[in-house]
């Protein structure tokens, strides 16, 4: 069980939750609950979204694990220039 | 159908000849006809530098110069520079000094740069930067230019 | 990948040190090939055709007389290209910036494109083709397209992130927000507050190079593309999926690139350089005009932003609140949504709030600019601050020193941070001689924080060892600024050996696999991990082959400073054998030593900054001059201190040119009156002094050496710092860039 926070446009879409209690291991795992409990989630996410996890930013990449009580953030993917 | 003028001229110290068009300018010239690339088109208004040249000890821009206009003429570009193997002590300096990052604008710099120097062989930091004015870049801030410049200057009052 | 502590106390070999590039004397002799320097046998011209207008409908276009004239090979409009409505919507905006399918949303947008056999007869053919527009309403000001009765862009468009969703489309794309706390209840504890409202105005990245390309589509639908660009991983995958392409069938070869800035990391005219050369069955070259790069590529956004931060006695911000308003161009975007992220994190805040809206203009789509949206945001920001502290009665740097984010920080945009540099740049540029240099009549000084995000990402790179000992090494980031020089400096430190004997090439798309786009300050951060990963796995083999060489056991081996080291009681007496010694025998031992790295580089850490800027403003002429220019920023590790130099001095005079004279002038026709560097007036040699830089290194836990990724930051300050002295030197808050003369006028006369 991990908490996640969303921000900006994404809490918006899952119906103004901001922190949610997730059952996931790794970052597929976490997009495909957060999907399934928030469909309107699914085109937002798969624009693109970072995740942080204790502060680090990751991509998108569905094998890297969240361990537990880590604090996980999920950001718009940014461009860069 | 135009029909092309025949223009005589000497580049890099090379005998040289082509035909261009009445409205063909010197850059497209060099860069399209004569395998001279060195020489880039970053605005073809006269406006950045890029295509700069001599044009018998005359500092300009190649998008500014008809190709016409070589007839008889001495034309220097970057690819005269170097001798054989031997850099140009400003090209030296451009490397030593990292005076370019992208490099799209060095060849015009190091035209520009030359003909500052032949005609001003110890510029103080400010004539260096009036003197160079006319060329734009957009990666070094100019900083490093300035110092190559600078420090080729010293070589060349040496050697 | 794990930053190795021992590193810090250790003194590197290669690393560090200021070799020259590999690719220098190729550009110092104009024997470097950019974008338009590559010529295809048989290759025709293309050209575009744009709209002149800034908001219409496409009635009608003919272009049978054109397709008529002889040497013209192809004729192309949107209805030669894949109808994309039903699939992605970025892939059908990016499209139909590239040519429009049915409105002409920009003064410059394309609508049709030709082939011809020469330049002469693809422009006469322009001429030839007859569009028949029916003319809009256009907006493009960012506040006049924001408001409810705006001339309405895009009737598709809802406002996305608002709950409800709205019952009428407007130009704003998307809302965000971001932030943590009460700001509303903080406000009213503070004992100072400062409220502004900020504008900036749209420029661009200002390449000196106009995008090019030589595309060739054969019958068999491979394709070959050369261009210049920053990513050609990105552009072919993009090509592609626009063209309905097969991606394997498309090789993109990235020239040397005459700049980017991020401008170089979309598509503009290469799908339809493709979709020309497919037409024709001929290569076509196709070479953007200035004026074009300036109408019809992406520049960044224009701004208009909220600022309000309130402040206790003791100098603590209580409360940080802003909303931001950032230009997208005709399409949706997500631009705001990053100045709203940026805004604030550089300050360790209890209540903090950013609002973002995503605007659309009739002005060309905004692209990537070096740390894209922040020098906006922190513009705002940074100048509030520095009136806020001046109401609390503390020095600037003071103030900051006392508000920056630190380890354990929660960020505005909501992670806690790591270990970050802020503190260190603040420290330093309040110990720094600048900060103590005398001031005279009408000058002002003034100093500002920057923040950027890095990026990691997928990288690919193949380190082959040659039987004669040298090193070559494959890497997919392309070099916009001398990267290929610090690739070689870590190949050659992990392997131990000469940075002469390692050569570093930028492959193109048939010879690795994917590689993100150079962008987002990670090519040097990301390529270094992936060629330290390679040297690692090489350096695996190199040690089994000594093994066998010496017919012992692996285990027995070690490497050292370039040479297999033989341990052991039984074996300490072997002689080491060189790199070279075993490449030599490789044909024997196993055949060809190579590593290879396949990663996604991640942890790519975030990079800050402090400058410090001198500048003399003429009260008659509103005139300015820079004076002086510092740049302290935190690099974590730096592989070649000259390039990172150069980034930090590169960053900051495209700062000083966005605060003090570059902008995007439209009239009131939607027309874009300056396209071109005349009045589009980029910092020339002699508006900038010499640029002072800094480089703190404050290692990057998640790098093998440290590194922190430093392309980009160096633009985030220089607009607020030049700002801060401007605003210094007069004794007007600025609030509108760029400073240009007419508008310092207009402050003074106020």
């Amino acid at each position: 069980m991990v908490e996640v926070t969303l921000w900006g446009s994404l809490a918006a879409a899952a119906e103004g939750n901001s922190k949610i209690e997730i059952e996931a291991k790794n970052i597929r795992e976490l997009f495909a609950r957060l999907s399934e409990r928030f469909p309107r989630l699914e085109p937002l996410m798969a624009r693109g979204i970072a995740v942080a996890i204790d502060g680090t930013i990751y991509r998108d990449t569905w094998s890297k694990e969240l361990p537990t009580g880590a604090e996980i953030y999920l950001l718009p993917r940014l461009a860069g220039g | 159908m135009m029909t092309g003028i025949a223009v005589s001229t000497n580049i890099n110290s090379d005998n040289a000849e082509f035909l261009c068009h009445a409205d063909e300018t010197l850059l497209d010239v060099l860069r399209d006809r004569l395998g001279l690339m060195g020489a880039k088109e970053g605005c073809g208004t006269g406006d950045c530098g890029a295509c700069s040249i001599i044009l018998d000890d005359r500092l300009v821009c190649s998008c500014l110069v008809l190709g016409a206009e070589a007839e008889g003429r001495r034309i220097e570009t970057v690819e005269g520079m170097a001798q054989g193997d031997q850099l140009h002590p400003l090209q030296q300096k451009f490397l030593e000094h990292a005076a370019l990052q992208c490099g799209i604008c060095t060849p015009g710099f190091l035209i520009a740069a030359k003909d500052l120097l032949a005609k001003n062989p110890d510029p103080t930091e400010e004539e260096i930067r009036f003197g160079l004015a006319g060329n734009l870049c957009r990666c070094t801030g100019y900083d490093k230019i300035v110092r190559a410049v600078q420090d080729a200057a010293g070589v060349m009052r040496g050697a | 990948m794990n930053f190795d502590p021992s590193h810090s106390k250790r003194s590197f070999s290669s690393v560090g040190t200021r070799p020259i590039r590999p690719d220098g004397v190729d550009k110092v002799t104009g024997r470097a090939r950019y974008g338009a320097d590559f010529n295809m046998p048989g290759q025709l011209v293309g050209r575009i055709l744009r709209s002149p207008h800034a908001h219409a409908i496409i009635r009608k276009i003919d272009t049978l007389k054109a397709a008529q004239l002889p040497g013209v090979k192809a004729v192309l409009t949107a209805a030669d290209l894949p109808d994309l409505t039903d699939g992605d919507a970025a892939m059908y905006d990016i499209l139909d910036n590239c040519m429009a399918r049915k409105k002409a949303l920009y003064d410059g947008h394309a609508v049709a494109a030709v082939a011809a056999i020469d330049a002469r007869t693809a422009k006469q053919a322009l001429k030839l083709i007859e569009v028949e527009y029916e003319l809009l309403p256009h907006v493009t000001d960012v506040d006049q397209a924001f408001a409810p009765d705006a001339p309405l862009i895009n009737d598709t468009i809802f406002t996305t992130g608002v709950d409800p969703k709205p019952d009428r489309p407007s130009n704003v794309s998307m809302r965000s927000q971001f932030g943590h706390g009460d700001v509303d209840a903080g406000m009213a504890r503070a004992d100072f507050v400062v409220e502004r409202t900020f504008k900036t105005e749209q420029t661009h990245q200002g390449y000196i190079e106009p995008h090019a390309c030589v595309a060739s589509v054969s019958s068999d639908g491979t394709a070959d593309l050369w261009v210049c660009t920053q990513g050609h991983f990105v552009y072919r995958q993009h090509c592609a999926q626009l063209l309905g392409m097969d991606a394997s069938k498309l090789r993109v070869t990235s020239s040397e690139i005459g700049g980017g800035f991020g401008g170089k990391t979309h598509v503009w005219a290469e799908p339809v350089a493709l979709a020309l050369s497919r037409k024709a069955g001929r290569p076509v070259k196709l070479v953007m005009t200035r004026d074009e790069v300036f109408r019809a590529s992406g520049p960044t956004s224009a701004t208009s932003i909220d600022v309000k931060i309130g402040a206790l006695k003791d100098g603590t911000i209580i409360a940080a609140d802003a909303t931001l308003r950032y230009s997208c161009g005709p399409y949706a975007g997500a631009w705001a949504e990053v100045g709203a992220m940026t805004a604030f994190a550089c300050y360790k805040l209890e209540n903090v709030r950013t609002v973002g809206y995503e605007v659309l203009v009739n002005r060309p789509k905004t692209a990537a600019y070096r740390a894209p949206s922040a020098p906006m945001a922190a513009f705002a920001v940074e100048s509030a601050i520095d009136e806020l502290a001046k109401k609390v009665g503390m020095n600037p740097i003071d103030f900051r020193i006392r508000n920056a984010a630190q380890e354990g920080t929660k960020a505005s945009y909501g992670p806690v941070y790591g270990p970050i540099g802020i503190g260190p740049t603040l420290e330093a540029v309040k110990n720094h001689p600048h900060m103590k240099a005398p001031l005279g009549r009408n000058q002002g000084r003034g100093m500002a924080c920057g923040f950027w995000f890095n990026f990691g990402g997928q990288t690919c790179t193949d380190l082959n060892i040659g039987m004669d000992g040298t090193v070559s090494l494959a890497v997919g980031t392309v070099d916009v600024g001398g990267s290929r020089a610090s690739l070689s400096l870590v190949a050659a430190e992990e392997l131990g050996i000469d940075y002469s004997q390692v050569r570093t090439v930028i492959a193109d798309t048939s010879s690795l696999g994917y590689n993100d786009m150079t962008d987002g300050s990670r090519g040097t951060f990301s390529s270094s991990m992936a060629t330290i990963s390679a040297a690692r796995n090489a350096i695996k083999i190199l040690r089994e082959r000594a093994a066998q060489m010496w017919d012992i056991l692996v285990e027995d081996v070690t490497w050292e400073k370039g040479h297999a080291v033989a341990k052991g009681e039984t074996h300490g007496n072997l002689p080491k054998l060189s790199l070279k010694e075993i490449a030599a025998a490789s044909g024997t031992t196993g055949g060809p030593i190579a590593g290879h790295s396949e990663i996604v580089a991640d942890g790519a850490g975030v990079s800050f900054a402090t400058h410090i800027c001198d500048i003399e403003v003429d009260p008659e002429t509103g005139a300015t001059k820079v004076l002086r220019y510092t740049v302290v920023q935190d690099a974590g590790k730096a592989v070649h201190p000259t390039y990172v130099e150069g980034q930090y001095q590169g960053g900051a005079a495209q700062g000083i040119g966005w605060a003090l004279n570059e902008e995007y002038i439209y009239g009131k026709d939607g027309r874009l009156q300056n396209a071109g560097f005349l009045d589009y007036r980029i910092p020339v040699c002699s508006d900038l002094p010499m640029i002072d830089t800094q480089i703190l290194e404050i290692p990057n836990p998640n790098h093998p050496y440290g590194v922190r990724g430093v392309g980009e930051t160096s633009i985030v300050p220089p607009l607020a710092a030049v700002a801060n002295a401007v605003s210094n030197a007069v004794g007007v808050r600025m609030l509108h860039i760029p400073m240009s003369p007419p508008r310092i006028l207009a402050a003074l006369e106020a």
